[in-house]
């Protein structure tokens, strides 16, 4: 009974959401270009499978994946566990104390990206415009390893409480060299995955952690330490998507002169 | 039917495939690093299915829906030459669904207490509310005048990273003279604009008018409208920082 109404609320919540842009759209579709909507019963339809979808899946995030990813969070970056087996803590502590905890902001990193739903809706379009060429599944990875990178990096970094700054400047000329490099189309897809990755899923679940590692980490405040990991998120999916593409245009290179190199052998 | 119950079948498997990962890591940290016992599973597993059926009709919905309405109008627009409704309507579809963003709303509430501790507005409830308002204009602004821009930028066919690295020189300078209290909540604030439902629509339009203009390749100039949006948020809070504070 609870959880229907909190369904109930969601979904409310969720419709109140796409209202206005559900008005925009048929204003300036109806008003200003004078148009019929065509197919208008598969797009309502449509419609409203977003809203049924959206409202599930956010109580389902709510109801199973966020308690869970917080408690985690918490045991992960708590002393009692870092410690565990050492006689003395001592007052200095040492980066590689906190092997699971980078561990562990890679893999949640990853896998909640893979299943980041604007993640998968751009993926699906970039495969369809660029004719099977980029593959919705390599896509899909490449963000992930770089959301991936970025989180535990950036938990390196406040364990380490070296400055943000540093570590962002560094990416961006990363950013810079790649996008004089790389295949022309792949970049404005890769500027745009960096935004896409930081959504619905995997917002909250690295914010907790960020808070539980600036609060519990010796000399670290939650406020100034505790931002960041979303910047890191949204920076380092650029670096692995044009990493991914380059990758991609050498290997096909790479066959074609070994296919050139057969030909004329034989 | 038999069909239609192969499809649903398919769809859901995809989504179970999607959350595979997640799964395995919570499994995995909880059972064997901190070999804790898994808590509430009752609700957990309930949790999860929801999660797989709501990805599932969201996949659904984005493909019948979602994508269909933001080609159409961008086809639509073309059709009809006018373009400065299109940037009207361009603004509009920035500005309205940033506006009503829960996850900025948050996040505006957040910033009005900081600034509140921090002592740079009085800590009264009425202008707390209307440096969160303030706040929330700001980004929906800059959001729309993103997509805006964006769309100036596939019509005239200017490569993205010009604006791009220009829009990052911008979040530097602004970076070294802004308040610092607001420097974070700035940064965050370019991540939490661009949500699931705006997404997949400013996708299609993007990619829908650089498919109907002469000359425009979708791949190049149909993508890149998301990274403005998460771009110019930043400068613009930093902004509103500078002014208010």
């Amino acid at each position: 009974m609870e959880l229907l109404t909190h369904i109930f609320d969601t979904l409310q919540q969720t419709l109140f959401d796409l209202i206005p842009i559900i008005a925009i759209i048929f204003f300036f579709q109806l008003i200003v270009l004078r148009q019929k909507i065509s197919n208008l019963k598969n797009i309502l339809l449509g419609l409203l499978y977003v809203l049924l979808g959206l409202g599930l899946f956010l109580v389902g995030l709510e109801k199973a994946l966020f308690p869970l990813g917080n408690l985690m969070a918490i045991q992960l970056t708590d002393p009692a566990f870092i410690y565990a087996g050492v006689e003395s803590v001592a007052n200095s502590i040492h980066w590689a104390d906190y092997f699971w905890v980078y561990m562990f902001a890679a893999a949640i990193g990853f896998s909640t990206t893979i299943a980041e739903p604007s993640l998968i809706a751009v993926a699906i379009k970039a495969n369809t415009v660029s004719a099977g060429a980029i593959g919705v599944w390599g896509l899909r990875i490449a963000v992930a390893i770089g959301v991936a990178i970025g989180i535990s990096l950036g938990a390196f970094r406040i364990v380490t409480g070296t400055p943000l700054h540093y570590y962002i400047i560094v990416g961006y000329i990363l950013v810079l060299i790649q996008t004089v490099y790389a295949p022309k189309m792949i970049i404005p897809l890769a500027y745009d995955s960096g935004g896409v990755t930081t959504s619905t899923v995997t917002v909250p679940l690295v914010a907790a952690l960020g808070l539980g590692l600036a609060s519990t980490v010796p000399g670290r405040s939650a406020i100034i330490d505790g931002f960041g990991l979303i910047a890191f998120a949204s920076l380092f999916p650029i670096i692995t998507v044009m990493a991914y593409a380059q990758l991609s245009e050498w290997r096909y290179k790479h066959n074609m002169e070994k296919l050139d190199k057969e030909e004329t052998d034989s | 039917m038999a069909q239609l119950f192969q499809n649903i079948l398919k769809t859901l498997l995809d989504s179970v495939r999607d959350l595979l990962p997640i799964i395995i890591v919570i499994g995995f940290f909880q059972l064997a690093i901190l070999q804790q016992p898994i808590p509430n599973l009752n609700s957990i597993l309930i949790g999860t299915l929801l999660v797989v059926i709501g990805l599932a009709l969201f996949i659904k919905g984005l493909q019948m829906a979602l994508f269909p309405i933001g080609e159409n109008i961008a086809y639509a627009f073309a059709r009809k030459g006018s373009v400065v409704w299109l940037l009207v309507f361009a603004f509009a579809l920035g500005f309205g669904t940033t506006i009503a963003e829960p996850a900025l709303i948050a996040v505006s509430a957040e910033a009005a207490k900081v600034a509140a501790s921090a002592e740079l507005i009085p800590d009264i409830a009425s202008e707390r509310n209307s440096y969160a308002l303030g706040l929330r204009i700001t980004v929906a602004v800059s959001v729309g005048l993103a997509i805006l821009i964006g769309v100036i930028r596939i019509i005239k066919g200017w490569p993205l990273q010009y604006l791009i690295i220009g829009g990052y020189a911008g979040v530097v300078i602004m970076t070294i003279f802004a308040p610092k209290e607001i420097i974070g909540i700035a940064y965050d604030s370019g991540g939490v604009t661009t949500s699931t439902v705006t997404v997949p629509l400013v996708t299609a339009l993007g990619v829908g008018l650089a498919s109907s203009i002469q000359g425009r390749n979708p791949m190049i100039d149909g993508f890149g409208l998301i990274a403005l949006a998460s771009l110019t948020p930043m400068i613009f809070v930093m902004g509103y920082g500078m002014v208010v504070h």
